[in-house]
């Protein structure tokens, strides 16, 4: 168990800097997956890296504050059923299972609601790699539930 | 014995490099794996998805079958981890001896 924040001016100064800047990274991962590398799997492990240095530099009570311990089960469940309704929605309105061209959603149409449906798809795999690899560190780690 | 099994591996080991030079070139448009299914992605790619890159378009429309399959992996994963470490707060008064509570990182 994480007993008490890390004891070093240098290591919270360095860990407040960074935390930032590899959610926006991590964000941008999962955006931009349509035009350079990246994608869900990547974006979702940077963002649980910031969580899980937070986590070692923070110590239980502040961090468990930013992020509580039952929000990253949450998290990895709701990634998952992001992308099963995008797989069983389109057999419903008349497509194939993951078809993302016959996604109910008005004004897109064609080849850009499949472009729409990779980018939901890609931030349901983000938020369920997040969730689980946070939720795999907090178990090792020895937390009571 | 240990010389035995290092000659056995040092016979795979010619086996494995001589069956090398059957492989098709590096980058061979010829190649069986490239004369398939790749020529349909490369050219319909961004007309069928507007995706500019490739690989993005096979992973998450294509094959998204097989994407679904690793997500889930990965959330098994985590699931399995829960049942077999979780330790809930009125597990702390069992009789585990102090020094192999896991409090001391």
């Amino acid at each position: 168990m994480i007993k008490q924040r890390y004891q070093s001016i240098v290591v919270q100064t360095i860990c407040s800097l960074l935390v930032p800047f590899i959610q926006l990274f991590a964000l941008y991962v999962i955006v931009h997956g349509h035009y350079g590398p990246g994608g869900g799997f990547q974006g979702g492990a940077l963002l649980a890296v910031s969580i899980i240095l937070q986590r070692l530099y923070l110590g239980r009570e502040v961090s468990y504050q930013k992020f509580p311990l039952k929000l990253a089960p949450a998290l990895a469940a709701i990634g998952m059923l992001i992308f099963g309704l995008c797989g069983v929605i389109p057999m419903i309105t008349g497509g194939a299972f993951l078809d993302y061209a016959y996604l109910p959603i008005p004004w897109v149409h064609g080849a850009e609601l499949r472009a729409l449906g990779i980018l939901i798809v890609e931030i349901g795999i983000g938020l369920a790699v997040f969730g689980s690899l946070v939720l795999i560190f907090d178990n090792l780690v020895g937390e009571r539930w | 014995m240990k010389w035995i099994s290092a000659i056995i591996m040092i016979l795979f080991f010619a086996l494995m490099l001589y069956a090398t030079s059957g492989l098709p070139d590096h980058a061979d448009p010829q190649a069986p794996a490239n004369v398939h299914v790749s020529p349909f992605y490369i050219e319909n790619s961004v007309k069928d998805t507007h995706t500019p890159n490739t690989v993005t378009a096979v992973l998450a429309d294509y094959r998204s079958y097989d994407t679904l399959g690793e997500t889930v992996v990965i959330f098994t994963a985590g699931l399995a981890c829960v049942l077999i470490l979780m330790k809930r707060k009125s597990d702390d008064k069992t009789k585990v001896p102090k020094h192999r509570s896991s409090d001391n990182l």
